[in-house]
């Protein structure tokens, strides 16, 4: 068995999502190095659960990320602010309806 | 570093947003532009940081194994182990920017990169360990709640992640030295002994003089630190000397006197030919810490490999059974 | 303190405690002995998890021994203030960490009993020892997907990976007989349904650790000479060497608070 690199290896790294509590979304705590998808989920539980309070953790290694421009953020998102019609206050409600 | 002497017309714009959006108090993200110099600013600043943590766990880790009651033994482990943590999530923050914690550890291991020059002091009583987790870590505090402020949003994520972590350190030290203080004859003195000892090279962990610091008002104008050395220094004896006072143990400075007029307190002048031989690496322990991550990272070599290759035949092994 | 305990007898209840947390004690201490030189980062964070639950597990036993004992010794005075021929763990945990090979070996050998004994413990008639065994039990869970999940990787990682772990297990071997070698004090307190069966655990401790060693693509030594020893105080040159390193600052001071 020939390893590859003499000793320069390096672990890929994985992104870490822990979700704090039943029902709240996971929210990217960090990341960290790890072999594969077993070593990576226990050193989560350790670097990032270790204080209590987390209930679930997800591990995906950081290149399947595809991240959005953020060169062009602004074509990218801020078409999305002035579609006033996504939003309730655009619509108006006939008067004397209360609890709608 | 590369010379920006000839910009190109594109780079001017790029660069003046970029100082526009520092000056208006925005976040820059990894993705976002940044100048060469900004970017290799925070590298050195990070991984200098990262590099402090994991080296900073080997004068802590030699008591471990002595600690002198079990739930000492816990804290402290706790605490060296938030320390591999903290290391880890520094080191995390400097890879966005596009180098390797591999290529970090080199630097540190090769002595190219360097540490606080704090962790080159031997650990000599169990004291020393309250000590250090209220200088030492009380130092780190100050330092660090102005830095998760800091402009670069994953450096600025990890300190405030740490600074939620760290405080248990400074409280734990503290106490320790405030049961020692109050223990018997015997204990207070080695009490006394660690802070003669610790709050010099403490006050040497905020780094030169503002007027001997090259780098910083570079770094305040792009709000990556928030506070000069003196200041941040100023603000820990004014926070210190009560803590002090209150535990009965005195300050090894015979200048230490509050200046009402400045509503500081004044101290005597630091030995900076110490502090420049410590850095350079003449420290009492530089050798012995730098060796001893040396050999954790030889000794771990085969270990990497192995989980190495074995995360390779296993994913072969899947992708085989998936056809 | 149960009807139990009373018709088991309390000098063999605190004989019983002192080696559930001798074991952990001793084995935390040596896992402790990682902290700042594993061999990367996130397995010191990891290994000093594991030691700290094991010293958190020990300071329960120590302290509910203590209790049992009725002489006034907390955890701390039986940690600290015991010599070595007192000390009641297997011979097993306090031998030196090694490499990481040895140490993970080590680990999965013990914790591969301690599920299996916790798990049982968990419905011992001395309902606070009952209590501290379920609390550990939940840790010993995760101790053994870190371990066996580690001497897989070493074992089918690289020839020297596989060697390394081949070899720890051939030295250790011989001491894992000692986890069921039971005596009197197993006895009474087997027949008071205060401790478990150890022929049973034997039985499940042998089909786990064959399983994982198989998979591991590690071969089981073959049976050897056993040693024996550490539950009477009979412990190896090593233990000694180690609590001299532990208690020191302790006994240096007699009677100073920390």
């Amino acid at each position: 068995m020939a390893d590859a690199n003499n000793g320069e290896t390096q672990w890929p790294l994985w992104e870490i999502f822990a979700q704090e509590g039943e029902g709240a979304p996971h929210e990217h705590v960090g990341s960290l190095h790890a072999p594969d998808a077993e070593l990576a989920l226990q050193n989560a539980r350790d670097v990032y659960a270790r204080r209590g309070s987390i209930v679930s953790l997800w591990v995906v290694p950081s290149v399947a990320i595809t991240a959005s421009p953020s060169d062009e953020a602004g074509p990218f998102f801020e078409p999305g602010a002035d579609k006033v019609y996504r939003h309730p206050q655009f619509y108006k409600i006939p008067r004397g309806i209360k609890g709608f | 570093m590369q010379q920006e002497a000839e910009k190109s017309p594109d780079e001017t714009a790029l660069n003046e947003r970029f100082e526009a959006r520092i000056a208006a108090g925005e976040t820059i993200e990894p993705k976002d532009w940044m100048p060469e110099r900004y970017r290799h600013q925070l590298v050195r600043m990070m991984s200098q940081h990262a590099h402090s943590e994991i080296v900073g766990m080997l004068p802590e880790g030699n008591w471990i194994t002595r600690a002198p009651s079990l739930k000492r033994k816990m804290s402290l482990i706790a605490k060296v182990q938030d320390e591999a943590g903290h290391g880890l999530y520094i080191y995390c923050g400097t890879e966005t920017l596009g180098v390797d914690r591999a290529e970090l550890v080199d630097q540190l291991l090769s002595g190219k990169a360097k540490y606080s020059s704090i962790f080159n002091y031997p650990t000599l009583t169990w004291a020393d360990m309250g000590t250090i987790g209220w200088f030492v870590d009380g130092a780190a505090i100050v330092n660090q709640t102005v830095l998760a402020k800091a402009s670069y949003g994953p450096y600025a994520r990890a300190m405030i992640r740490i600074c939620k972590e760290e405080n248990f350190h400074k409280k734990q030290g503290y106490e320790i030295i405030a049961t020692l203080a109050s223990g018997t004859p015997a204990q207070k003195a080695m009490a006394q002994d660690a802070v003669n000892r610790w709050w010099w090279p403490s006050l040497m962990m905020f780094g030169p003089s503002d007027a001997d610091s090259p780098n910083t008002a570079e770094l305040i104008r792009w709000r990556v630190k928030r506070k000069t050395n003196d200041e941040l220094r100023q603000r820990f004896v004014d926070l210190t000397v009560p803590q002090a006072q209150a535990v009965g143990l005195t300050l090894p400075d015979p200048a230490l006197r509050y200046n009402d007029e400045t509503q500081h307190w004044d101290f005597g002048p630091i030995d900076w030919d110490e502090f420049w031989a410590v850095v350079k690496g003449n420290g009492p322990c530089n050798r012995e810490r730098l060796q001893a991550r040396r050999d954790a990272h030889e000794n771990g070599a085969w270990v990497r490999e192995a989980a190495e290759a074995y995360a390779a035949k296993h994913q072969r092994a899947q992708a085989s059974s998936a056809a | 303190m149960t009807e139990t305990t009373s018709s088991a007898g309390n000098d063999d209840v605190f004989e019983y405690l002192l080696r559930l947390g001798d074991d952990r004690l001793v084995l935390g201490h040596r896992l402790s002995e990682w902290c700042g030189h594993g061999p990367i980062l996130e397995e010191d964070i990891a290994l000093a998890n594991i030691s700290l639950d094991l010293i958190g597990q020990a300071t329960l036993y120590l302290g509910l021994a203590g209790e049992t004992e009725g002489k006034g010794r907390d955890a701390d005075s039986l940690a600290y203030f015991r010599e070595g021929v007192e000390f009641r763990n297997l011979q097993l945990v306090e031998l030196p960490k090694g490499d990481f090979a040895f140490t993970i070996a080590r680990q999965f050998l013990f914790d591969v009993f301690s599920l299996h004994h916790l798990e049982q413990l968990q419905r011992s008639a001395n309902k606070e020892l009952a209590g501290i065994a379920s609390k550990g039990y939940k840790e010993v869970r995760y101790h053994i997907r870190h371990s066996s999940e580690w001497l897989q990787r070493l074992g089918d990682g690289t020839t020297e990976s596989h060697n390394r772990a081949q070899k720890a297990l051939d030295e250790l071997w011989r001491f894992t007989g000692e986890m069921f070698a039971g005596d009197d004090v197993d006895k009474q307190l087997g027949a008071a349904g205060v401790a478990p069966d150890l022929d049973e655990i034997q039985t499940k401790w042998r089909a786990m650790v064959s399983d994982v060693i198989q998979r591991a693509t590690l071969s089981i030594p073959s049976d050897t000479f056993m040693m024996a020893g550490g539950r009477s105080g009979r412990h190896t040159e090593h233990l000694g060497h180690m609590l001299s390193e532990m208690q020191i600052v302790a006994r240096s001071h007699p009677g100073a608070a920390w």
